[in-house]
């Protein structure tokens, strides 16, 4: 086994026996990022010297008994890390130094964790390939001709192909889980409010929150412990008591009650995930739960509120990109309106402009109670239906995606199709409940994966029975052909 | 995708819209911008057969409000690490094309 392929549960029980050292591990993953990124490009940005000198400092401490401790992680580039540039994809953030961490990062630094890089995205976390990008596109490290998702598709890449041990991501219609489902790996977008966003550049205020892209569910829950918690720079997070997520570890789903929502098994759906979903479902019956079809009726709606919601937040988030304090500047302008029309325009790309345009418009003078209103009345309608589902259930089961990862450049000229990818995911953001992407098998050799949606505040139900499903569903440990 | 009566959005909304946005569009990308805003908003006309006279909107999950601090000084970012970034500064100030008129 070679270092890179272990998990952090495995890593740590190595560096507290003093098998390996961080600085062993470091030295592992940047030797597999330099076998493989050139295939794969997760990373904006590597942080190898720094790394380096990270782990020799940890080892000296010789103090492991933080399981995240000289472990090296990947961090979505929307997410700032002080010193170490942080560009969300764009070029407008190209040349941009955060002069600060976000409050995750601070957190991770204070476990010892080791940043090995920045990974790669979609343009400011527009879009659900990684496509979007305005640097390069990832590739699934599965099928190099295909998307690794999006827009955390660096991230997830760089976990199925060893090059980081887990990453962060963030998810704001399924920028997590619907590239870990593609990439064959774990994702959890928590429960909104859980995970402070200080410090993650802000897309749809309302919607995005970051998670951790993991090799397996114990991994998860030991992230989860230490990313979570009130943060009085985030207004919008959650006072909620500390929690253990370690303790639902445990293989036991006994008397849970599952629901499948009909409307996620539709016609749109590939047979392979409905098999797989429909596979699960006799598992989960097997281990002692109950499944039944549920239905949420205003799924079809959550999408296209989604897409007036998200881009509305949008254009007034990316309102500060002028040109101004920070960023890239246009070179010539003959006023200050100029100046910022052209540094926005050659700064951002279509899809990003894109959807400033449909937010701005469905925020306009004449149009906001039409579309936006309109779209927050919806929200409430979707957020209903989880509530009335969750009075009778513990947890639903659906596709995390209709189908395996898509080729390269397929759907990239069809934002709508592009969308569909996401109409899985999408309602749950919008309810704000908490969401996991487990690997459930293979279509064609590239993974799928299900989505357990638990109550808002309940990973520790989510993490149980992804838990007891990971134990019992024993995929064959296959590995993404890279070497 | 049908076109033709449902056409909301012209070149002339585009180009109010782009101004609002403070973004400058070549006339192509005013044009595709057109196309492609229409297509996504046919499909934001199914919200209008749901029927939410009285549905309260939806703008925050949690059930909190007026989240605040208490009003104490304390250090902020300092001033070098503020213009870090800054494509232009001078003395201490971000520097910015003149913005009164003359």
């Amino acid at each position: 086994m070679k270092l890179y392929e272990l998990t952090i549960h495995e890593a740590n029980q190595l560096l507290k026996e003093g098998e390996i050292s961080s600085k062993d591990l470091i030295l592992s993953i940047i030797e597999r990022i330099k076998q493989v990124e050139g295939k794969i490009k997760a990373y904006v940005t590597l942080n190898e010297e720094e790394a380096i000198k990270n782990s020799e400092e940890i080892d000296k401490q010789k103090d492991f008994s933080n399981p995240l401790s000289g472990i090296p992680v990947a961090v979505k580039d929307n997410i700032c890390t002080y010193n170490l540039r942080t560009t969300c994809s764009s070029k407008i953030l190209e040349n941009f130094i955060p002069p600060y961490d976000a409050t995750v990062v601070k957190k991770l630094k204070v476990c010892n964790a080791v940043i090995i890089g920045k990974t790669n995205m979609d343009e400011f976390a527009m879009g659900s390939s990684t496509e979007n990008s305005a640097f390069f596109p990832t590739r699934n490290p599965w099928d190099l001709e295909r998307v690794p998702g999006g827009s955390s598709g660096g991230s997830a890449a760089a976990v199925a192909a060893g090059e980081c041990i887990y990453a962060l991501g963030s998810d704001t219609g399924g920028s997590i889980r619907q590239p870990a489902n593609y990439c064959g790996v774990v994702g959890l977008k928590p429960t909104y409010g859980r995970v402070s966003r200080y410090g993650l550049v802000a897309y749809a205020s309302s919607l995005d929150q970051i998670g951790p892209i993991t090799k397996d569910v114990t991994d998860c829950a030991i992230i989860l412990n230490y990313i979570c918690g009130w943060d009085e720079k985030d207004s919008t997070s959650a006072n909620v008591p500390e929690e253990d997520f370690t303790k639902s570890l445990v293989e036991d789903v006994r008397g849970l009650k599952i629901g499948i929502p009909k409307e996620y098994i539709d016609e749109g759906i590939e047979e392979d995930v409905k098999s797989a979903v429909f596979d699960a479902a006799k598992l989960f019956e097997d281990l002692g739960a109950k499944c039944e079809e549920i239905s949420l009726p205003h799924t079809e709606y959550a999408l296209w509120a989604y897409y007036i919601i998200a881009p509305a937040e949008a254009s007034s988030n990316l309102a500060r990109y002028d040109g101004i304090r920070y960023g890239v500047r246009a070179k010539n302008y003959d006023d200050l309106i100029d100046l910022y029309k052209k540094t926005r325009s050659e700064g951002f790309g279509a899809e990003v402009k894109r959807r400033i345009m449909l937010g701005t418009y469905a925020l306009s003078a004449g149009y906001y109670d039409a579309y936006y209103l309109k779209a927050q009345k919806v929200r409430t309608l979707v957020k209903r239906d989880f509530d009335k589902a969750f009075e009778k259930y513990d947890l639903i089961l659906s596709p995390t995606a209709p189908s395996a990862a898509f080729k390269i450049g397929e759907m990239v000229d069809d934002p709508l199709k592009m969308y569909m990818s996401d109409v899985c995911t999408i309602p749950v953001n919008m309810a704000g409940l908490p969401a996991i992407s487990i690997p459930a098998g293979f279509s064609n050799n590239l993974p799928i994966g299900i989505q357990l949606i638990g109550k808002a505040f309940d990973e520790k139900t989510i993490l149980r029975a992804a838990y007891t499903f990971e134990k019992a569903v024993a995929l064959e440990k296959r590995k993404p052909q890279l070497d | 995708m049908e076109r033709g009566e449902n056409v909301k959005i012209t070149k002339e909304t585009v180009e109010h819209v782009a101004n609002l946005a403070r973004l400058y569009l070549t006339e192509e990308e005013k044009e595709e911008m057109a196309e492609k805003l229409n297509s996504i908003l046919e499909y934001m006309d199914k919200l209008s057969e749901l029927d939410t006279k009285d549905v309260p909107p939806t703008s925050h999950v949690i059930p909190i409000q007026n989240v605040f601090r208490e009003d104490e000084v304390f250090d902020s970012l300092p001033l070098d690490e503020v213009l870090k970034n800054a494509p232009d500064s001078e003395k201490g100030f971000f520097k910015v094309p003149r913005v009164i008129e003359e």
